[in-house]
């Protein structure tokens, strides 16, 4: 089990129990949490599962790739720390992470 | 008599099992109008669901029809391009209007991004309350108790009014702009015979209205209108200089606002008269309506297909594409393919994870507006549960001629008050 916190845009958290091996979009929605649309289901192809990483864990996360980039660009919320929650894969070494929604997924 | 007889053969169409696979030709607009595609591609899916048409009034042409496949050529965009035509017919050459869904990267980012503003969530939330009002103007201004045509009076009146303010025309002009939109997608290319000079004719008008608005806004400061955006834009502030591709710019976004969502308001009263056991549950619980947006756009898939053009010979499911060739990614039967979405073809208000399906598109030219469309059908239906017991269909409705745009002209209704 790895521990994965996600804020929503008003400050409320939710603290969710992830697996290694699925992505971090998996985890929120298997979950409930709000304000994860994943309306492609993971193919990196809409752009609704946008996350801003804590940067006190850009380092172990990694960074985006060039799909995921050119998806984001549209974003009406870009900043340098944002992801694609469905880009991410969940690991032991995130035990801990910390995530931040935005206020819309586009 | 005989004439009507020759009329109504021509007007049969053929069993989609009762012929040859290889002749398959999803192509004629005549098979979306009769609302008999879903075998056409249900046989596809099948047997074919990589299919090559070598014979058809568009020349040779893939069709890509199962939900995973469509994702990986739409997210292809580096292989398959957009550039120019992304219907299957190809414009004409001196007839061609640029406009950024039909061009490839790094044009289409930068326009895309410089209207984008105008329809992004926080501009949308400040708009909420005005589509709210107009929409409760529209419906108490229906007739009760007598039959009408939804689609006038509803469907094409609340698109056009949020249209009109997006790009911030006077509202008395609103009218023109389903009427550019229906000329515009009335086209040669998607398989309806037109004078296509006389569309020019008539889409040089739309042109010179909205070049005069650019003037004046680009004398005025910058605000999130769409006209106001692209004068005011970087990159774009020289486009009124190209005015073939201000106009397809133009064309993009008022075809893109009109005949999507309207089409998506007609299909919501269609299909839930057609299953009234949706109808009870939406109004036992209105909290689903947002579920059942997103049911009604994948049940409806308002635009039909997209095409790419491919940029390099690919190996794809055991063909190869070659370099040119059109690749056609049919969304109206991807939204129904067994293999990821459960009893595709059944309309259910509450289906789980609803927002999984292709309408709009994916990869980098999802469609901009899909907020827009999916908060007026919200609004819509709620202001609708407030009024009215029922929308009741009162007669066949009738779609409109298009392989491209799956549309109603005619919803015949009586509305109940509550």
């Amino acid at each position: 089990m790895v521990k994965v916190v996600f804020i929503e845009h008003d400050g409320n958290s939710h603290e969710v129990n992830a697996y290694a091996g699925e992505s971090l979009m998996e985890a929120a929605v298997s979950n409930n949490v709000p304000g994860i649309d994943a309306d492609c289901g993971g193919n990196c192809a809409c752009a609704t599962c946008h996350v801003f990483i804590n940067p006190e864990w850009i380092s172990k996360v990694g960074e985006r790739r060039e799909m995921e980039s050119s998806m984001l660009e549209f974003s009406e919320n870009l900043k340098p720390t944002s992801r694609l929650a469905c880009q991410i894969e969940v690991s032991e070494e995130l035990d801990g992470l910390i995530v931040e929604l935005p206020e819309a997924q586009y | 008599m005989k004439e009507k007889t020759d009329v109504e053969e021509k007007n049969v169409i053929p069993d989609p099992w009762s012929l040859p696979l290889e002749t398959l030709d999803v192509s004629k607009a005549e098979i979306f109008q009769s609302n008999q595609h879903g075998e056409y591609f249900r046989r596809l899916r099948q047997e074919s669901p990589v299919h090559f048409c070598q014979e058809s009034q568009f020349g040779p042409f893939w069709s890509i029809t199962k939900f995973n496949d469509i994702v990986a050529i739409d997210s292809d965009h580096k292989r398959f391009s957009s550039d120019t035509n992304i219907v299957i017919g190809d414009a004409q050459p001196e007839l061609v209007t640029p406009m950024f869904i039909a061009m490839d990267e790094p044009k289409h980012g930068v326009q895309r991004k410089t209207v984008q503003p105008a329809v992004a969530p926080t501009q949308l939330s400040e708009l909420e309350v005005l589509i709210r009002q107009r929409v409760g103007y529209i419906l108490d201004s229906l007739p009760v108790n007598e039959e009408f045509n939804w689609v006038e009076l509803v469907s094409k009146e609340i698109t056009t009014q949020m249209l009109a303010t997006l790009f911030d025309i006077p509202f008395e002009d609103r009218h023109l702009l389903p009427y550019w939109s229906d000329v515009a997608t009335t086209s040669e290319t998607v398989g309806i015979e037109v004078d296509m000079n006389e569309r020019q004719r008539v889409l040089e008008e739309c042109l010179a209205y909205f070049s005069k608005l650019w003037h004046e806004r680009a004398a005025e400061p910058r605000k999130f209108d769409f006209i106001s955006l692209f004068a005011h834009g970087e990159e774009t502030k020289d486009m009124i200089n190209d005015p073939m591709e201000f106009l397809g710019n133009l064309i993009l976004l008022i075809v893109g606002g009109n005949d999507t969502t309207r089409n998506s308001i007609s299909a919501g009263v269609v299909e839930l008269n057609r299953n009234p056991k949706e109808y009870d549950k939406l109004k036992s619980d209105p909290s689903l309506i947002p579920n059942m947006v997103s049911e009604i756009i994948r049940y409806q898939t308002p635009l039909g297909h997209m095409r790419r053009t491919a940029l390099e010979d690919v190996e794809f499911k055991g063909h190869t594409i070659h370099k040119g060739d059109k690749v056609v990614m049919w969304y109206v039967s991807g939204n129904r393919d067994e293999e990821v979405i459960e009893n595709p073809d059944a309309f259910i208000i509450d289906r789980n994870k609803a927002r999984h399906h292709l309408s709009f598109g994916f990869g980098i030219h999802r469609c901009m507006g899909n907020r827009v469309g999916e908060m007026q059908l919200r609004i819509l239906w709620e202001e609708i549960l407030k009024r009215f017991d029922r929308i009741e269909l009162t007669g066949e409705p009738e779609r409109v001629l298009s392989n491209f745009v799956m549309g109603y002209s005619k919803v015949p209704v009586v509305v109940h008050k509550k």
